[in-house]
């Protein structure tokens, strides 16, 4: 095996094949700082998030929650529940660990974002010897990362420097984002059953105190969906 | 509980459910229908955000077209389906915002 002498090229390789998805990532960042700014929650705060933190969606809750005064055991499990599907992604990409030092699996695993997912998983897939993986996997980790923590420092500067900012309704840059997150997931008929009810769930259960609604209409929407795939399952074996 | 204690809380729900399996690769294997049933963990907790977000504005239900936020993701929703292109998504989703905003007011 060729080992460090090559190692430079899976890293450049990793930061190259992930820059499409750092553009993409760049907005949500500046908005995280901004929107977070405006709610009135603290710079250590914003930047600790990032910083220590380093997951999108769930950063995002954590200040819409802060800003309805939620209590922090109901933020934390929501982080939790918004967090599992990372579980999911990591469970996948148990094969190309195998090898991989008990050391370097903390960081590699600090690092796992959606997008880092989504090159490192195409990258198994295309090369499965698996010689490189873990530069490549560490490039394109390290480039969201310091884009991420770039970015909502930029953000928070804005946000700062413009204080009526919340009253610009930046929080929909966020809800389209979500849109083009969830949309071209849904292919199966359980899959839209699952975001139907999660919608109808989130009318229904608005207002309940500390966004119960929340967690209770995802184990709802999670139970349908579930309950849907195993129907179609029975229908169509080979699906 | 303190701020602090909020971000060590958050930082180790992200990262340990990310690195038990990463721990423990090759030794074990997630049952068939807890791994469908995280599958559907995105779907159900983000189209909760993206509803409440866009439909409840000043803590109540608003479906109207002078809801801005509801239009935007009404037509990010139609360009979503068509392209399932993110970047797109979200380009045509802020311009329809910002022109819906600059109509209304």
């Amino acid at each position: 095996m060729k080992l460090a002498k090559s190692n430079h090229k899976p890293f450049l390789l990793g930061v190259r094949d992930t820059l499409p998805l750092v553009i993409a990532a760049t907005p949500f960042a500046i908005v995280f700082g901004a929107l977070a700014v405006s709610n009135g929650v603290s710079e250590w705060f914003i930047m600790s998030m990032s910083l220590f933190v380093f997951a999108g969606a769930s950063q995002f809750i954590a200040i819409a929650l802060l800003a309805t005064a939620t209590a922090f055991p109901i933020i934390l499990l929501t982080v939790f529940i918004v967090n599992l599907r990372h579980m999911l992604y990591s469970a996948s990409l148990m094969p190309q660990m195998t090898k991989v030092s008990q050391w370097l699996r903390a960081p590699m695993a600090f690092f796992l974002t959606d997008e880092t997912y989504a090159v490192a998983s195409n990258r198994a897939f295309q090369q499965p010897d698996k010689s490189g993986f873990i530069a490549y996997y560490l490039g394109s980790g390290i480039y969201m990362y310091s884009n991420w923590v770039f970015f909502t420092w930029v953000g928070m500067t804005l946000g700062k420097s413009i204080p009526d900012i919340s009253s610009w309704g930046l929080d929909i840059a966020m809800i389209v984002a979500f849109i083009g997150i969830v949309v071209p997931i849904l292919r199966k008929r359980a899959d839209w059953a699952c975001a139907l009810s999660a919608g109808v769930g989130a009318v229904l259960t608005y207002d309940w105190p500390h966004q119960t609604g929340l967690l209770f209409s995802s184990f709802i929407a999670i139970s349908v969906g579930l309950l849907i795939s195993f129907i179609d399952k029975k229908e169509k074996p080979n699906d | 509980m303190t701020e602090w204690m909020l971000i060590v809380g958050m930082m180790l729900l992200t990262f340990v459910p990310r690195y038990i399996p990463f721990a423990l690769a090759g030794k074990v294997n997630i049952p068939d229908w807890l791994s469908k049933a995280l599958g559907f963990v995105p779907i159900a907790v983000l189209t909760i955000i993206i509803v409440q977000s866009a439909l409840i504005r000043d803590h109540q239900v608003s479906i109207s077209l002078q809801n801005p936020h509801l239009m935007a993701s009404i037509i990010a929703f139609f360009v979503a389906i068509i392209t399932r292109h993110l970047f797109l998504t979200i380009i045509v989703g802020l311009l329809s915002f910002l022109l819906m905003k600059s109509i209304l007011f």
